[in-house]
């Protein structure tokens, strides 16, 4: 061999030091979710203990990922590195406020799943796994949530998406098939892309680190392609969270699977794209975000209103609530759009709200359905008569979605508001204004429909027409408990939003000026 | 080399599109099977060619001394032909499934979960 010999000091390629106790923390919530998984799957024939494994670990991983959150929040944004290699080298997990959030919120929305599914998925559906995929499509979102490596992100996706196709096919009804290729498909198209523009992105700067990535890209000359990279992040992306153009997936699959799944992944998937968004084109290629910032605000209007129209053409309530979805993920693409502390701070709060809101919202569909024997507005009718619990319930989600105070929607929506008049894009207000009001129509209509009217379509009004069937005594308990704990959380944020607006400007500062995550990143290699 | 390998992709390219265009299923699945092999030259590409160089270190040496073919690329191909065969597999099985509920591997017919004369909402009270 040619060449001679080189002495390397391995100082400057490893941590020497091992890793310290309380940094297990930042890995931990996948590991969990993992060991979880497996033990699940192990005990896949013991159909009553599941549950009761299922609820303990999600709420395992709602305690690491608070106190993960608490830590960054104190600390700064903290890093580990696999295997001890220094970063670039070694895969990082970089964890900051921002991820740390959605992993919470995403936590918290998967223990009332694993609670709610003590109704709503029986015997047969347990032994099909969905304790065990929903473990595995947590592991997927909190590694998503949490990775610093594009690659890993890019594998993450995939850990979620197989699973929330296991998910999906749970029963294998005619119509899931049906929604589940569409989903499929599509979900994986775009999965492609994105894998597409990690190679592209590799070529070009030839690390995947995100924090080095926040490095090398402010040094590349002009010539580099890497608008043509930002915009082919921004099509993946957009396709996962179901932007205006490219969204016809979600209302096809939405509504097909148990009422407990369509719940999860409406709280999580889609946020996930967005996540995805924000993180890359806000904190990795800010100049370009600049470049494209008016296709976005066009695409966050386009989505914000294609979705709440098309929830306004819907009878059945679990299309219209897919379609709400939609209509979410543009007023969370509006921060994406003016990528100001100001605007990423009031789309991360939209994410929390939306996330909460829409699951409840799932998991109330789900007890009308059980109460009044129906999914669509025209079969359902006199829930208030039956039910004035329930009706409660739903009017206070149904003013949170809508943004109307004193409930969770109505601050993310003045920030963005406010952001959105401060850049000058009167239009983009507008926009977010006009699909409160609309939100508020559709919502008042399953209102006026489901609730007040007297019974189903028809029927003259009077009592003698209300639902009679109940959910049966012994499982009231396990629906209406999730409901419950996240219409509080709804009206806490609703009325002190201060510790979360605190967290989303950290969050959302720490995007806009990476700083501090350089330093997490590359502090050990100085 | 580059070149060979840029024109390899762009056919692959399009053949997938061309054949994800399509409304059948099967036509589709074989459309997403070529588009993640395109991506995968791809990332192969863009890591820089070198021919009969492996990354061996020498006895004694603690790096490689000469010019040496990446192997991150590598790496990052093995995982996403493993992930992109496994779904492939399970597409595989769901076009089939679905085939055998629905009657139909065509897209345009499948319209049980949004069937064509969807009942309208009410509209009065």
């Amino acid at each position: 061999m040619a060449g001679e010999s080189h002495a390397v000091d391995l100082s400057h390629a490893m941590f020497t030091q091992p890793v310290a106790f309380a940094d297990w923390l930042v890995i931990a919530p996948v590991v969990t979710t993992i060991i979880g998984g497996a033990i699940c799957l192990m005990t896949r024939k013991q159909t009553t203990l599941q549950p009761w494994i299922g609820t303990f670990v999600m709420a395992l991983l709602v305690a690491i990922d608070a106190a993960l959150l608490a830590r960054v929040m104190t600390d700064g944004p903290v890093t580990m590195v696999m295997g001890n290699w220094l970063p670039p080298f070694g895969i990082a997990f970089t964890v900051d406020a921002f991820g740390a959030l959605m992993a919470l919120v995403g936590a918290v929305v998967a223990l009332t799943g694993s609670v709610y599914a003590l109704v709503d998925v029986r015997t047969l559906s347990r032994r099909y796994g969905f304790y065990p995929l929903l473990m595995l499509l947590m592991t997927g979102v909190s590694g998503a949530f949490l990775t610093g490596d594009i690659f890993n992100l890019y594998v993450w996706f995939e850990v979620t998406l197989i699973s929330s196709f296991g998910l999906l096919i749970l029963g294998s009804s005619r119509p899931q098939l049906d929604g589940a290729v569409k989903y499929a498909f599509l979900n994986l198209i775009a999965t492609t892309l994105f894998l597409v523009a990690v190679g592209y992105l590799y070529g070009v700067l030839g690390t995947l680190n995100m924090a080095d990535i926040v490095r090398t890209v402010r040094e590349l000359p002009d010539a580099a392609p890497i608008g043509t990279i930002a915009a082919l992040f921004l099509l993946a992306f957009a396709m996962k969270a179901a932007a205006f153009p490219i969204n016809f997936w979600l209302p096809a699959s939405y509504h097909t699977p148990r009422i407990v799944v369509g719940a999860v992944f409406a709280g999580l998937l889609t946020k996930v794209g967005v996540y995805s968004l924000i993180r890359i084109l806000v904190m990795l290629m800010p100049e370009n975000r600049a470049v494209m910032a008016d296709i976005i605000v066009w695409l966050a209007i386009g989505t914000m209103l294609s979705g709440v129209l098309g929830a306004l053409a819907q009878n059945d309530i679990r299309r219209m609530l897919g379609y709400l979805v939609v209509s979410g993920i543009g007023s969370m693409l509006v921060g994406l759009a003016l990528g100001t502390a100001d605007a990423v701070g009031g789309a991360l709060l939209y994410a929390v709200h939306s996330m909460l809101v829409m699951t409840a919202l799932y998991y109330v569909a789900g007890i009308m359905r059980r109460t009044g024997g129906a999914f669509d507005l025209a079969g359902l009718g006199g829930l208030y008569g039956a039910n004035p619990l329930l009706a409660g319930l739903f009017l206070v989600l149904g003013l949170a979605v809508s943004g109307l105070p004193p409930f969770s929607g109505f601050w993310p929506k003045v920030v963005l508001v406010e952001a959105s008049l401060k850049a000058g894009q009167g239009l983009l207000a507008a926009a977010i204004l006009l699909t409160g009001f609309l939100t508020t129509l559709a919502v008042g209509r399953v209102w006026l429909f489901a609730f007040w009217r007297g019974g189903p379509l028809g029927t003259p009004d009077g009592a003698e027409h209300l639902p009679t069937a109940r959910v049966p005594h012994e499982t009231r308990l396990a629906a209406y408990l999730p409901v419950f704990f996240l219409v509080a959380l709804i009206v806490w944020l609703g009325v002190w939003p201060e510790p979360v607006f605190a967290v989303a400007n950290q969050s959302a500062l720490g995007m806009v000026d990476p700083g501090a995550y350089l330093d997490s990143v590359f502090g050990g290699s100085e | 080399m580059e070149p060979v390998l840029c024109v390899l992709i762009t056919v692959l390219f399009s053949a997938s599109f061309y054949l994800m265009l399509s409304t059948h299923i099967i036509r589709v699945l074989l459309g997403v099977a070529l588009l993640s092999n395109g991506v995968n030259l791809l990332i192969f590409t863009a890591g820089r060619l070198l021919r009969e160089v492996p990354p061996i270190i020498a006895e004694g040496q603690m790096v490689p001394t000469m010019a040496t073919a990446n192997p991150l690329p590598q790496a990052l191909i093995l995982t996403a032909i493993v992930i992109s065969f496994s779904f492939f597999a399970f597409l595989l099985v769901l076009g089939f499934r679905a085939y055998q509920a629905l009657g139909t591997d065509d897209v345009n017919e499948m319209r049980v979960a949004e069937p064509e004369r969807e009942p309208e909402p009410p509209m009065g009270y």
